[in-house]
């Protein structure tokens, strides 16, 4: 049916313009697909695969080193390639509008939020005056803002990040456009208001029939919100069909990498029963705030207040909870990166939070970490062989040169890459390779203890089962003890033991991992839970194990 | 925000001791007193006498620091140091060592200055912002690129170069304004088109560069991203988008030299015979009168830190995000 | 009598060994810098523009010069009878006068204009008859070669051409030498070398043709004391660059142990460095330097064994000059430095190595100097061009730097009087004024190149 096809792109090609050190890439191979009138559309893929360069490509607004090299792009039949400028810009915004990732700065922060939301209607509908101010109201209602009268005065910076998405996505209905492109519209927030967001967008899709291309990297999204899916790596897209029939049978192997990680079934780790090796009693990390003449200190922002848990050698303790919980905070006082303001910590029966710094040294042995962004963990000007040898020299691991030298290369072997990579710098690998390279530094030092520091969320999606695979191995093979601090409740039931969650610096709810994912008994865990795009739910209906 | 102004200007304190101890420190290791005396009464053969009856004049009879003869307070009141630096603390500025009355000499001489700086100031602001936008509208092309050249061109000429080439050019050679001097009051018009255009034209160069640095940072930004995808134009976006929000760093870093406008500009006036505190403390400076010297050292520490202050101020006033914070 | 190369006495003034120290040092820090694959990927992107490479050449003739100027040495005096001893005269030469093949010998009386034959004003004279009559008097060292002044025109065409074949066949060796090394090494990268080229050709050209011309005329006439004007542009050269490197490199120690300090340390030492930095700013830069500079003047003064010759007094004055600018003039770089580590340190390979327990020097040494590596370099580059400029400005203060050195600050200085006369005597300002501005304007384009390969946010947008 012709008339259903509301966007159709032709062999599009985007085309990284050469430079003096640099020679031209293909970023974008011929891809095509189209979008059907009032249905969601899926684009998936790892980053670097292309999905928010075919968005952008699609409003040709590419940044000026990117160049759209062939193809076409019907909108309702017409070209919009073929359009000049002036009839771009009544396209963008009116018929095809777009919402982006960082809601923190998608927006501009000395404009109030009410005129920007009305900028889109007086540009296109040319409104004016009381008309304006009350469609945009009505508009920001409908998204969901409370109170809009007052708010549409605000600025950016007083809502929330939730709330600054919703009014992008009103800036985006503004005119009524019938396509809406979300690149990633929920990925910067926190997983509560993810599902918030992805039911606003899709109560606005069926209430106005409107298209959505959506891009994203995470297949429980896509198994909730969409009808059809595409799959892109490295430019070009391997697979494209219906969702059944793609989570049913993925065809291409990268669709099935990206599936394979998938929680699966219900198996859980069971807890150990050995005496804890780390122990948390009732730990505070309080920053002091100032204000007046004096710096008078008149309040605390509490991001630890009265937390206790305890690790046993060889177990996983994921410690769960939304950003600002405190949960990282947790991990660097351990390491004694943060001051602990009350409270006790016990390493192996022994009271570690009052050693001064040269007793505390040899402790750093045992407890290591893993940080989150495997770009910023290493120093870029460092080799790898520097990078793991730092902490063996400091703390006196091996005894000499040669000996620091097999034990590196030993660790790289373990680790899933090669001896030859001592040699190389940061940039030459991939995140995920940077990621074991971490792993390998921490290991170095032959810890009891390491705390992870959201190891996988910086990770592509077909990445991250492996990295936690490797993690899984060492813990059998070493009997290493994890801290595994994390958002993402999907990776539970694979590796951790024990959850704690975490709430305004309060550990709300602990215990198994079976407990917890199973039977809730804590509300703000049950709506945890109930937030994760499930795909357990929709997995399990379809009889896919 | 009371409170805040209130701190700062406790803290500006200590800096001006230490700014004042400094000073003082420097030029009396360059000048002792009998020294000083020596140079301001002229005459080769000076009796001890007159050496001393000088310094006694001046109170430069005590000693530096310390006056060891005197117990308690006097330790320290009773010195040069704190009976010359501390009623600066006063705003009293006192006698030049030729014998003027310092404080009349700035009320008077801070006119001009004014009148010479406010103009330059507030034109080369303006005109480096206009030219800014202008080229960023043109990024990425050909008028950019000639753009960036001209101003490189440009801020490489020493300021000497174009005083000399204007004071040449125009003055001289086609007599369209007097070379230099001043009239007070509203003749003063005449003399100070061209130090004014000179201190215009010699800036535009690095701050048209500086400003489109500012706005291209802007336009990069994920806010006007959005703009653009809502359909509005280029030259739009340019003026409502960018515009406001690269004023705000612009505005702030020309906001701390706002007070430092009173101290002149000390070449400027020195070329163009402008009657204003550069030139004061330039000859000052040659005729190495420590009295005046410290008192603009002193003056300028004091608007320098007004200007710091200024700049915390404009940013609560310029930019919602701190002012509802 | 021609004097050989063996007779001469050299002398080592304190800049000399500075300069030659300095150099030496920049060039063993960049084979160390260049060790680092980061690095070289950036500077490879500092010298892939045409423009970099053009000014890096241009700061490079520059700085040969200054160099070629920093050998001095002094001619012995023919011996007389009834001496035993060689003595030597009081002036001290340079490298760089050799290769001018006596410029400096050929003074004039007083002012002459480019090219001309003759003194720029006229003077009393009296003829073969003893009659008085006020004219031009003839110069002593222009055009002496000529049988008639009609004849000039043809004969400066015709030495152009001559010093300009010479100057391209020298320029052919170098380019050619360097064109059949780049055949044998076979680099990797493709670099913009027909710019580098260029640029150099032009450059032994316009050498060529003014060193040859000089030798007849006086190309951009003469000064108040008759000195060549072209001379003494090139003589100022040493003076420039001299300023612009030792000024540069006298902020670096303080700005990087004091802001790195305030950065990484925090709590008082941050309060401390701020308090210091903010004091010294608050004082107005040219009253600082200005007694300074009369502090050193004293202190010559006080001790006159040590400064015998005027060329040393002259010499320390400039070194001290060099100092104390650097010692004003760091707290721009202290700033940026101290913001920068402020930043290196919250990341996360920082905090890896405190949960390593690595010392905090080895963590300053190892993590945050290199990574703020790049704001000493933009900054060094820029500050070269802004003291260059400085020098102009406070050698019209009276406090720059002495006035028997030559530099161009000095010779601006004098301009002022020379433009007001009339009829106005221009060429020692504009000779002043282009080789500053060429220096300056190579250095300005070399930082920008630097700023953009190091700082990706300055990029063209």
């Amino acid at each position: 049916m012709q008339q259903d096809i509301l966007l159709e792109v032709q062999d599009l090609s985007v085309e990284l313009l050469a430079t003096p050190s640099q020679a031209s890439k293909t970023l974008i191979q011929p891809i095509s697909f189209n979008i059907k009138k009032g249905e969601v559309f899926a684009l998936v893929g790892g980053s670097g695969s292309g999905k928010s360069i075919t968005s952008l490509a699609l409003m040709r607004l590419l940044p000026s080193a990117l160049h759209i090299t062939g193809g076409q792009v019907l909108l309702s039949g017409q070209d919009i390639f073929a359009y000049n400028e002036l009839q771009m810009n009544s396209v963008r915004g009116k018929q095809i509008a777009m919402v982006f990732q960082e809601p923190q700065s998608a927006l501009n922060p000395v404009q109030s939020i009410g005129q920007q939301v009305a900028e889109s209607l007086r540009e296109h509908q040319k409104l004016k005056g009381a008309e304006l101010k009350r469609k945009v109201l009505s508009l920001l209602e409908e998204v969901g803002i409370p109170e809009p009268e007052q708010r549409y005065d605000w600025y950016p910076h007083q809502l929330s990040g939730g709330q600054k998405q919703r009014v992008v996505i009103a800036i985006a209905l503004a005119c009524e456009p019938m396509l809406l492109v979300a690149d990633e519209p929920t990925t910067a927030l926190d997983v509560t208001i993810q599902k918030q967001i992805l039911s606003l967008l899709d109560d606005i899709r069926r209430r106005r029939q409107l298209a959505i291309l959506l891009i994203t990297h995470d297949m429980g999204v896509v198994a909730e919100m969409a009808d059809r899916v595409a799959v892109m790596q490295k430019g070009a897209i391997v697979e494209q069909a219906l969702v059944k029939d793609f989570f049913a049978s993925p065809q291409h192997p990268y669709s099935q990498e990206l599936l394979a990680f998938l929680p699966k079934g219900n198996e859980f780790c069971q807890p150990v029963t050995e005496d804890a090796l780390l122990e948390l009693k009732d730990i505070k990390v309080w920053f002091p705030q100032r204000k007046g003449l004096l710096q008078r200190v008149y309040d605390h922002t509490k991001a630890v207040d009265g937390v206790s848990l305890s690790i046993a050698p060889g177990e996983t303790l994921a410690l769960v909870g939304e950003s600002g919980s405190g949960k990282t905070t947790v991990g660097r006082a351990i390491l004694r990166l943060e001051d602990i303001s009350a409270g006790e910590v016990y390493f192996a029966g022994q009271r570690i939070d009052v050693l001064n710094k040269n007793k505390f040294l040899p402790l750093r042995k045992k407890i290591q970490i893993i940080f989150q962004d495997p770009f910023s963990s290493m120093n870029p000007r460092f080799s790898v062989r520097e990078i793991l040898e730092e902490g063996m020299k400091s703390l006196g691991v091996g005894i000499n040169a040669s000996e620091r030298e097999t034990r590196m290369q030993q660790l790289l072997e373990k680790v899933g890459l090669h001896a030859g990579h001592l040699d190389r710098f940061p940039h030459e690998f991939s995140g995920g390779q940077r990621q074991r390279i971490a792993i390998a530094r921490a290991l170095a030092v032959e810890p009891d203890l390491i705390i992870c520091d959201e190891p996988t969320s910086a990770l592509d999606l077909s990445i991250r089962g492996q990295v936690l695979d490797l993690l899984q191995e060492l813990q059998r093979e070493f009997g290493i003890a994890y801290l595994l601090i994390t958002h993402d409740l999907s990776i539970i039931p694979k590796v951790a033991h024990r959850v704690a969650v975490m709430k305004e610096g309060r550990i709300v709810e602990q215990g198994s991992s079976q407990q917890i994912m199973e039977n809730p008994q804590n509300e703000y865990t049950q709506s945890l839970l109930a937030s994760v795009p499930s795909l357990l739910s929709k997995v399990s209906d379809e009889e896919l194990f | 925000m009371f409170a805040y102004i209130v701190r700062r200007a406790l803290y500006a304190i200590p800096i001006l001791i230490g700014v004042n101890i400094l000073t003082f420190a420097l030029f009396f290791m360059v000048n002792t007193p009998d020294q000083m005396a020596r140079v301001q009464l002229g005459d080769k053969h000076i009796s001890e006498e007159a050496v001393e009856q000088w310094k006694q004049q001046r109170g430069y009879d005590k000693p530096l620091f310390l006056n060891t003869e005197e117990n308690s307070q006097g330790l320290i009141t009773d010195t040069i140091f704190y009976q010359k630096s501390f009623s600066l603390f006063l705003m009293e500025f006192g006698r030049s060592d030729a014998g003027r009355m310092i404080g009349a000499d700035i009320q008077q001489r801070m006119w001009p200055s004014l009148a010479l700086a406010i103009p330059t100031f507030i034109i080369g602001i303006a005109v480096n912002i206009v030219f800014a936008l202008f080229v960023v509208m043109f990024r990425a092309t050909a008028i950019d690129t000639a753009a960036l050249i001209l101003c490189v061109a440009l801020l490489s000429i020493s300021a000497i170069f174009y005083i000399l080439g204007g004071q040449y050019f125009i003055a001289k050679l086609w007599h369209w304004v007097p070379i230099s001097g001043y009239l007070p009051g509203f003749e003063a018009w005449r003399f100070l088109i061209l130090p004014v255009a000179i201190g215009v034209v010699s800036g535009i160069g690095g701050g048209t560069r500086l400003y489109r640095t500012l706005f291209l940072e802007e336009a990069n930004k994920d806010y006007v991203r959005t703009a653009r995808a809502k359909g509005v134009s280029e030259t739009k976006v340019l003026f409502k988008h960018v515009l406001p929000n690269g004023l705000i760093p612009i505005l702030t870093s020309v906001v701390v030299v706002i007070p430092s406008l009173f101290m002149g500009s000390l070449l400027m006036e020195s070329f163009f015979g402008i009657p204003g505190l550069g030139s004061y403390t330039l000859d000052a400076i040659q005729a190495q009168d420590f009295a005046i010297v410290r008192s603009m050292v002193f003056l300028g520490s004091v608007l320098y830190i007004l200007g710091l202050i200024l700049t915390d101020i404009s940013y609560t006033l310029v930019d919602p995000r701190v002012r509802l914070s | 009598m021609s004097i050989s190369i063996l007779d001469v006495k050299p002398v080592f003034l304190f800049s000399d060994i500075l300069i030659y120290i300095l150099v030496a040092s920049l060039g063993l820090f960049f084979y160390q810098l260049m060790r680092n694959p980061l690095s070289r990927a950036r500077w490879r992107g500092v010298f892939q523009s045409a423009a970099g490479m053009a000014a890096f050449v241009v700061i490079c003739f520059y700085v040969l010069v200054a160099l070629l100027d920093s050998i001095h040495y002094r001619e012995p005096l023919p011996i007389l009878e009834n001496q035993t001893e060689v003595h030597y005269s009081q002036e001290i030469r340079s490298a760089l006068d050799l290769i001018f093949v006596g410029v400096h010998k050929r003074s004039e009386k007083t002012y002459s204009s480019p090219f001309s034959l003759q003194l720029f004003t006229k003077e009393n004279m009296q003829d073969e008859n003893d009659n008085l009559y006020r004219d031009y008097p003839m110069l002593k060292h222009a055009g002496q070669h000529l049988s008639s002044p009609a004849e000039q025109g043809q004969d400066v065409v015709n030495k152009s051409l001559l010093a300009l074949l010479v100057g391209l066949l020298i320029s052919a060796v170098f380019v050619g030498s360097h064109m059949l090394w780049r055949k044998i090494k076979k680099p990797t990268t493709e670099l913009p070398w027909w710019s580098a080229y260029l640029t150099a050709t032009v450059l032994v050209l316009a050498g060529s043709w003014a060193i040859g011309l000089s030798q007849y005329y006086h190309i951009a006439g003469t000064n108040i004391v008759g000195v060549d004007v072209f001379y003494q542009s090139i003589k100022a050269i040493r003076t420039g660059v001299l300023i612009g490197t030792l000024a540069t490199l006298l902020t670096l120690p303080i700005a990087i142990v004091l802001g790195i300090s305030a950065g990484y340390f925090r709590g008082w030492v941050d309060d401390a460095v701020q308090y210091i930095y903010t004091t010294l700013s608050s004082i107005p830069g040219i009253l600082l330097i200005a007694a300074s500079v009369l502090l050193i003047d004293v202190y010559i003064e006080l001790h006159p064994e040590s400064f015998s010759l005027g060329a040393v007094r002259a010499d320390f004055k400039f070194l001290a000059l060099c100092f104390i600018l650097g010692m004003t003039s760091w707290t721009g770089l202290c700033r940026l430095l101290r913001a920068e580590t402020l930043k290196v340190s919250q990341l996360d390979y920082v905090q890896a190595a405190h949960a390593f327990g690595v010392s905090n020097l080895r963590v300053i040494f190892k993590h945050i100097l290199p990574n703020v590596t790049h704001i000493i370099l933009i900054a060094m580059v820029l500050d070269f061009s802004v003291f260059v400029l400085a020098e102009a400005v406070l050698s019209y203060i009276g406090v720059g730097v002495d006035p028997s050195m030559a530099s161009w600050g000095n010779m601006i200085n004098e301009a002022r009087s020379e433009l007001s006369r009339d009829p106005v005597v221009w060429w020692p300002v504009l000779s002043a004024f282009v080789l500053m501005f060429v220096l300056v304007l190579a250095a300005n384009v070399f930082s920008d190149r630097v700023r953009d390969a190091f700082d990706p946010r300055f990029g063209k947008g």
